[in-house]
Formats: structure tokens, sequence, C-alpha cells
């Protein structure tokens, strides 16, 4: 059988991976998509200005067209359908025949019809290929106008405003979110959205649009006002692509949309359609979640599944924008006869929460919460299952009282067929299958039923589900450090500092068992740095450390050591540079310049260090801590010092936040950036810390990392002033020194916080923890209490007669043995050394 | 005295070992290391690491590992029983041991 499938999007790949896993004998899928890029993520296409690449957003898993055996064709566009012939005519002329069409074209953005709308410098927001038009637009503007304030256009001014954009909304209506929020909701809506700079107008009516005075567009409107910005996004609404059929007398829904039945085919047998482009009894569905649900039903009808049926989908949202929660639930304004209201507005917090219940107060037909959504799973839940309500549903929405619980929906609560992930369809009893089968993260969660995979809303509900399950069978989850403290790093971390326990014999016999070993010790060691910041070879401490803290070098594997004294943003003087090269070549150090703009100099014995180091503070060096778990560089670009586009001073930023967080002991090392303008020379966003400067001050870009997996750092704020950015970074880097498992990067870490990049900022920026306070005068601790280690280690007669190869012999050690090379000294290999002897 | 006495090599004073760590000494052109663990008790194995070759064994942290008093080398990080000497790892790169005894303060190594 030969299937064809126009259109490569969410929704046609969702088709394909459903087609693929039923197996059907015999099919040869040919997919034709209009776009040159494979099925991505549109969901999530706003954080494509916060980081993510196309590949991050790709939804085709690596292997995918091998493995089935279809055949994706790309920028591949479709221009005729021959329902007699049954064949498709592609734009190149090329004409498939098929047995079965399957029409999964989406939808395009509607663009009012008003004079000036293609302007250039005007935008709809659909593809990666609009995002990197609106990308390079903005490098050349100040200000930007969404057109539209729903769901989709609020998106788009995070886009605009993440572009570091002046940014407008124009709307329409008399609200914002009007299909999903009511008036109440859509005032408080307005007003967050409004706090975070983002200047919002409704009840505006654009006539046209025309040159301005003060930047390139002027939007006139029917009331006679103006506005102006430099550059323009439609995103005024969807509009199904239903073009295909109408022109093969298809029959089309009643407000546009190719027809279908229940098996989601259209009046046509061997022609299904599905998503965006579909019309179901009349409805056109713009979320995900219907979209992937028709296309599990056409690939098993298609399959021979005659009974599988499309039943309608529930519309129910919950978003973040611009880290405003907003949720919508069913029968959001209240629609249903009878049914009644309970409202709970907080102006001051901004938060608005409304539940519709049914006229006889038994059932939760619908709800809206703006500001806040954390009762979103269990309004849901209880609204999908018909669970009954308590006797005062009001409680469901206020604030908990003093010491009284909220009435919550536990997991157990739930039917085994509750559907828990509305875009992949994934149950309860799905979950608890998963953890029967061995399933014990949530990443192996969503890795095997996709459960939160998508719009990741669930993931809570889903964590709570997989914790309930494991709970009930018994299962712990053991993320112990060692066979010697029953704890995790954090649990540990929390009993040093609240226990102010200082030394590794007292945390053994409070807290552990038997004598230590090489993860624990050092783990401990780390965590006494980062709360109290002794120095580290201060008496029982030195025994803790490993080699290379020990011996404050990185060990060879010949035994000798680096040697890397810190220059502060890749900064040395001229002075500086010869007084290194002079102790290089005296010690005949092999000499290298690392990536981390400073100098490595290797092969020093045990016995040279002290010798080393004691010329190196005299030319007025200090430890460069390239050997420990710590801050290791501030890399930067030149700046407006010398550069002709540097936007701020780089380099003297990075000097004061490498001399800010020097000697900070962290569970891995840290590593930062700093760039003067947008070209970003100094890589900051691939980096722990991330810094680029912007025309209205910095944005402080975090989790990034290069090396082994690669990530793009995401932004966490922008436009600081400078005592607000070292404000943040304090609260970053302690949250992370305190959270963070053993050897786990920024990047991992934050690949493994619930909630993720939007839990990080309620953390950081809006103190939902109330730990701000704590983590900055934490930190403010560690830098008032910095030491140059080498300094003290040198000046301290016990500390440095630990500084010898043997302990009763004054000589080198015969075996470590260099040869040369390209003109400098290296160590020898086995078989060098076996013909040097 | 005993026929087969063994010889005992001076290494160093008990205090010049930092308890929990060990030392390295040079006896008769061989590489000891000397560890002093939990209650002062002492322990000499080969320093040389034999899956790198490098002298470093001396360095690495010390602990236990279940039964196993051990030391962890310190550019893999394989663990060297410090009883027997045994690579927990991987046997064939396992070590000598030698006696260690302190008397008087004093800690000497045979290398019978």
């Amino acid at each position: 059988m030969k299937i064809i499938v126009i259109g490569h999007g969410m929704v046609g790949h969702k088709f394909l991976e459903e087609l693929h896993q039923l197996g059907l004998p015999g099919a040869e899928v040919t997919v034709l998509g209009e776009e040159s890029r494979a099925a991505y993520d549109r969901v999530h296409l706003s954080e494509f200005f916060a980081g993510k690449t196309a590949e991050d957003l790709s939804l085709v898993a690596p292997g995918f067209f091998p493995a089935s055996g279809f055949t994706l064709r790309l920028g591949s566009r479709a221009v005729a359908i021959d329902r007699r012939a049954r064949t498709v005519s592609t734009a190149d002329g090329e004409i498939l025949a098929y047995d079965k069409l399957v029409l999964a074209t989406g939808s395009y953005p509607f663009v009012p019809l008003l004079k000036g709308n293609d302007r250039p410098h005007s935008f709809v927001y659909r593809t990666l290929d609009d995002l990197e038009a609106m990308r390079a637009s903005g490098a050349v503007s100040r200000s930007g106008i969404v057109v539209g304030g729903g769901l989709l256009g609020l998106e788009c001014a995070k886009a605009l405003r993440d572009l570091g954009l002046q940014t407008h909304v124009v709307e329409y209506a008399p609200r914002l979110m009007a299909v999903q929020v009511d008036d109440d909701g859509g005032r408080i809506l307005r007003g967050k959205i409004e706090a975070l700079g983002v200047k919002v107008h409704t009840e505006r009516n654009t006539v046209d649009i025309r040159d301005g005075a003060t930047a390139r567009h002027r939007m006139v409107f029917s009331d006679g006002t103006h506005l102006e910005a430099d550059m323009i996004v439609f995103s005024a609404g969807i509009r199904p692509r239903d073009e295909l059929a109408r022109e093969n007398a298809l029959a089309v829904g009643a407000r546009g949309g190719i027809a279908i039945d229940d098996h989601c085919r259209t009046s046509d047998p061997d022609i299904y359609a599905i998503g965006e482009c579909a019309a179901w009894k009349d409805q056109l569905f713009g979320l995900v979640a219907p979209g992937y649900e028709m296309a599990r039903i056409a690939a098993r009808h298609l399959a021979g599944e005659a009974s599988a049926a499309f039943t309608g989908a529930d519309m129910s949202t919950k978003l973040k924008l611009m880290g405003v929660d907003v949720a919508s639930i069913g029968d959001a304004h209240g629609r249903t006869a009878g049914c009644r209201s309970f409202r709970y507005v907080d102006e001051c917090k901004q938060i608005y929460k409304k539940i519709v219940v049914s006229g006889d107060g038994k059932r939760l037909l619908g709800a809206v919460l703006v500001g806040n959504a954390d009762e979103y799973g269990t309004l849901l839940q209880m609204a999908l299952n018909g669970i009954a309500l308590p006797a005062d549903p009001e409680f469901l929405i206020l604030p908990a009282g003093d010491g009284k619980a909220k009435p919550g929906l536990g997991p157990d609560a739930l039917p085994d067929s509750a559907q828990i992930c509305s875009c992949n369809n994934v149950s309860k009893g799905q979950i608890a299958a998963a953890v029967a089968d061995g399933a014990t993260t949530i990443g192996q969660i969503k890795a095997c039923t996709k459960a939160g995979a998508t719009c990741g809303g669930c993931v809570p509900l889903v964590t709570q589900i997989m914790k309930a399950e494991m709970a009930r069978r018994g299962m712990t989850v053991n993320n112990h450090l060692c066979e010697h403290f029953p704890y995790s790093r954090q649990e540990l971390f929390h009993l040093i500092r609240v226990g102010n326990i200082r030394s590794f014999a007292d945390l053994l016999e409070k807290y552990g068992k038997g004598m230590g070993c090489d993860i624990c010790k050092p783990t401990a060691a780390s965590i006494f740095a980062s709360c109290w910041n002794d120095f580290v070879l201060q008496g029982e401490l030195a025994s803790l450390q490993d080699s290379n803290d020990y011996f404050l070098g990185n060990i060879q594997k010949n035994g000798t050591y680096s040697v890397v004294p810190r220059m502060p943003g890749g900064e040395v003087t001229p002075d500086g540079l010869i007084a290194v090269g002079q102790v290089a070549k005296k010690y005949g150090l092999y000499t290298k310049v690392t990536g981390g703009q400073r100098v490595d100099l290797f092969g020093a014995r045990v016995e040279q260090l002290p010798l080393i180091w004691e010329e190196l503070i005299a030319a007025g060096f200090e430890s460069g801590h390239a050997y420990g778990k710590s801050l290791r560089t501030v890399k930067s670009c030149v700046g407006s010092t010398g550069c002709r586009y540097g936007v701020d001073d780089s380099v003297g930023l990075a000097v004061e936040l490498e001399h800010r967080y020097k000697g900070l002991r962290a569970p891995h090392k840290i590593k930062f950036g700093v760039s003067g303008c947008t070209r970003e020379c100094a890589e900051a966003q691939g980096k722990d810390i991330g810094v680029i400067a912007t025309e209205r001050g910095w944005n402080l870009y975090v989790c990034g990392n290069g090396g082994m997996k690669p990530r793009h750092a995401e932004l966490l704020a922008a436009d600081l002033d400078k005592a607000t950015l070292i404000r943040l970074i304090d609260r970053f880097l302690m949250f992370y020194v305190r959270t963070a498992d053993r050897l786990q990067r920024t990047s991992t870490w934050r690949e493994s916080l619930e909630g993720g990049l939007d839990y990080l900022k309620s953390v950081l920026l809006d103190d939902t923890l109330g730990l701000c306070d704590e983590l900055e005068a934490q930190m403010q601790h560690v830098v008032d209490t910095y030491q140059c280690e080498w300094k003290t280690a040198v000046s301290d007669p016990d500390v440095r007669k630990r500084f010898r190869t043997f302990i009763n012999d004054e000589q080198a050690d015969p075996a470590i043995v260099f040869v040369d090379e390209r003109g400098q000294k290296r160590p020898a290999r086995a078989d060098e050394c076996a013909a040097l002897a | 005295m005993k026929a087969h006495e063994p010889l005992w090599l001076p290494v160093c004073g008990i205090a010049d070992i930092l308890p929990g760590t060990g030392v390295c000494a040079l006896l008769d052109a061989r590489h000891v290391a000397v560890f002093r663990v939990a209650d002062d008790q002492l322990f000499a194995i080969d320093n040389i690491d034999p899956r790198s070759g490098a002298s470093v064994l001396s360095r690495g942290l010390t602990g236990n590992l279940g039964d196993h008093l051990v030391v962890a080398s310190p550019l893999y990080k394989n663990h060297f029983d410090l009883r027997t000497g045994e690579c927990l790892e991987s046997p064939e790169h396992s070590v000598r041991t030698y006696p260690v005894q302190v008397h008087d303060g004093l800690v000497s190594v045979s290398l019978s």
C-alpha cells in the first residue's frame, strides 16, 4: 500500500511514529515537507531565542527514517491532488501515486488585510525560518510590535523581549488571551505582563501601516492614535491550510478546515486529514494534543482498526508566558447552563483564580488561573474524571490558612485510566506500568511513555505518580553518596552547614560509618570549603583532599603536576608574562596557552612546586585553582576598551567577577565568559555563567557547557545593572553549590532540576524559597575569607615539608623522564623510557 | 636471635605521616608507599601504579570499601587493598606488600 503524507510538522511526524510502531506490512510511505527542515517542536519555538538551536527543537529521533524505511522529502510542496487517478503533484512537477493520502498541512498565520502589512521588517511567527528572519531584524531594531494578544502573540512578545527590543502588544479585543481567560483574569495578566516592561494596547483596530517618524513603521489605529516601532510581527491567530481540499471538492467545515469524520477521514474515504488543517464537527483544534490524538486515530484506522475513533479533545491549557502562569480548564467562561463560579482575586500579588462548578455544586466544569497555576493538575484531573468536589470547593483555590493543608488530590485518588499527559495520551496506569518495568527517574518515564515529553506541563503530576508508585512497591531511590553516608550530597551539605560540622571525623561519627573513601572525603572537604572556607591543607582537611588539591596542581600521567597562575579575565602584563616565561624556562616546564585565556605550565615535580610558586607569587601571581572543583577562568573579549563594536567593558567586568569568585569550591569546576556585545566573542553562552553586554546593561546566561556534552546557556535575566548582576550570580552559584550532586556541572544539574529554568527563576528572581538573603550572605562569607592557597602553603613550614618525592631521601623521582618535542619537554612514553634505560 | 629476622629499613617518624595519608620511601632503589590509617595502623605497598607506571600510590586517598582497607590511585582511581596489594578492579594490576612496623615512634619497612 502506498501512503503519502502531506506535511511534516508535529502532527505529521506523530502520524509517522504511530504508523511505524503499528508496523503495517507492505506500507510504502512517503512524506512531503514544505519546509527545509524536518519536523520540529513548534510548542517551544520561542526557546529558539533563549538559546535552543534547530537541532535541539527537532522531533525526529536519530535514525528514525532509516529504521522505518519511510521516505522524507523536504522542500517538496504538494500543489495538486488528482483524486480519480489517486496521485499527488509537487511543485517540482513530480507526480506520486497513492492508495491512501494523509493531509497534515497544518495552518498558516492570519495576517489582517490592511495597507502596509507586507512592508520590510514585518513578519509572521510560525516557522524557524520566520524566527531567523526576526532575529536578523531584531539586531537592527530597537522596538517591536506584536499584533495579537492571544497565546501565540504573548509567546511572540517574549521572543521580542529576549531579543532586547522595547516590546508592544496590540490587541483588538478588550483583554489579553480572550479565548482562555475572562475579564478579571485578563486584567491581572495584563498587569503582570506590563510589569515586565511590555506595553499592552487593547481595543485597538489597526487601519494601516506606513513610514514612522521615530522608528521604521507607524501603525495607525481607527481612533486616530498611532504607535511606532522598528519591526512588526503578526500573530493574530491561525487559519487551516485547507486549500488542497477546497481545490479538489473535499468537504470543508463551517469555519474552514478539511471536514473529517470520527476516523479522521475526509469526504473521500482514501484521504485522511489530521491536526490544525482538519475540522471535526466544524471544530478546529489549534493545540498539539488533539492533533496528536488525530494522528493516532488516523494511523490505527488506516492500519485496519475500524473502531479507532476521535471523540473530541480537552482544550485545557497551562503555560508560562514571560514567567507568568496562565491556565484555563474546560468551561472557563462559565457558559454551561446553571453553573456557578467561585473567584479569588489578590491584586497585591496579582493572582486570579476562578472555578466553575455545576449547578448542583458536585462537579468541576472549568477554571481560570492567572499568576499562579499550582492547582492546575488537581483541578484538571477533577474536571476530566468527574471527581466529586469537596463540600467547600472554594478552598481548592484559596491560599492555605494557618497549618491547614489544601484539599489536594493525591495520585491515589485518580483512576488508572486518568489521562495524565494529554499531549501524548499517557494514563496513570501506563506510568505505573513503566515503574513496574524498572523506570525510577522522570527521564526514564519520559523515554518509555513519552509522558511529559512535549509541553512538560504534567511533569509535576507524573513525578508524583512515579514516586507514589515506587513507594507502593517499596522501592526507594538511592542517591546515597557512598557506602559511608546514607545521604545525597545536598543532604550532607545541609547537615554540615546547619550542624556547624567542621571535621570529617565529626561528620563520620554523627552521620556516617566506616573510614570514608575517595568519594566522600573530597566531597566533604569541598562542602567544608564552601561553608567555612578554611585553608584546604590545614590539619585534618589535608587528608581529605585528593592528589590535585593536596599538591595544589593537576596530576599528570607521569606523576608530575601542572602550574597555572591566575590571569583574571585573561589579562596579563608584559612583565607578568615575562616572569611566567622565566619560571617556565628555569624549571624546564612545558608551556601552553589554554582555551581559558591563561598559560599552563606542565611537568613540575612535587618538590619543585613550592619553589616555582614562590617565584610566581613574588611576581604578583596567585593560584589559578586549575586543580580544584572551583572557579577556573572568566574568559572575556576585548570589549568597549578597544573593540569598535564593544558595548561595555567586558574585560573590566571579567576581572572583577574572577576576583570575586576565585577560590569558591563547588561540586565541579565552574567557567565564566563575558562578552562585550552580542557578537559573543567570549563564547559566554557555552559557559556555566555567561554575561553579555547590551545597550541597557548585562544579560545573564546560565548553565551552558562546552566539552563532552555541549549545551547552550539560557537567559536567566536581562538588562541588569552590575550590582544586580553580581547579586544574581551570588545566588545562582551558591544555590548550585548547595544542591548539585558531586561532580555535576551546572548544565547537568539544570537538566535534572524539576521545573527547569522556570523553577530556577522562581527561586533566584522571585525568591519563592525565601533563600536569597542567605545565599548572598554565604557567598559574601566565601568572598571575604578568600586566601591564595599557594601563598598560605609556601609560608607554612608544616605544609611545605609535605612537598617532597621521598620522605627519606632528597633526590628527585628517577622514574620521571622527559624527551624533547617541538622545542619543549614532554613526558617520555613507555617505549622511550625503555630505550633511554 | 632468630635465623631470619627481617632487615628493617628506617623510613621516618610516625609524626611525619599525616593520619589518613601516605608517604613514599626510597628503599634500596624501590619506591615504597607507607600509609598511616585509622588507629595508627601502618601498611606498606609498592608506590608504582602498575597501570600508569607512575610513582604515585602514596598520594592516593585511603579508606574502606566494605571489609577492604584501600587506597585509590590518584590517576585512575582504581583501588588497592592495603593488606594484600590486590587491585580490586583489575587483579592483574595488583602490587606487592611489605611488612611495616613502628618502634619508639620510628617507622621502618622490611623488603624481605
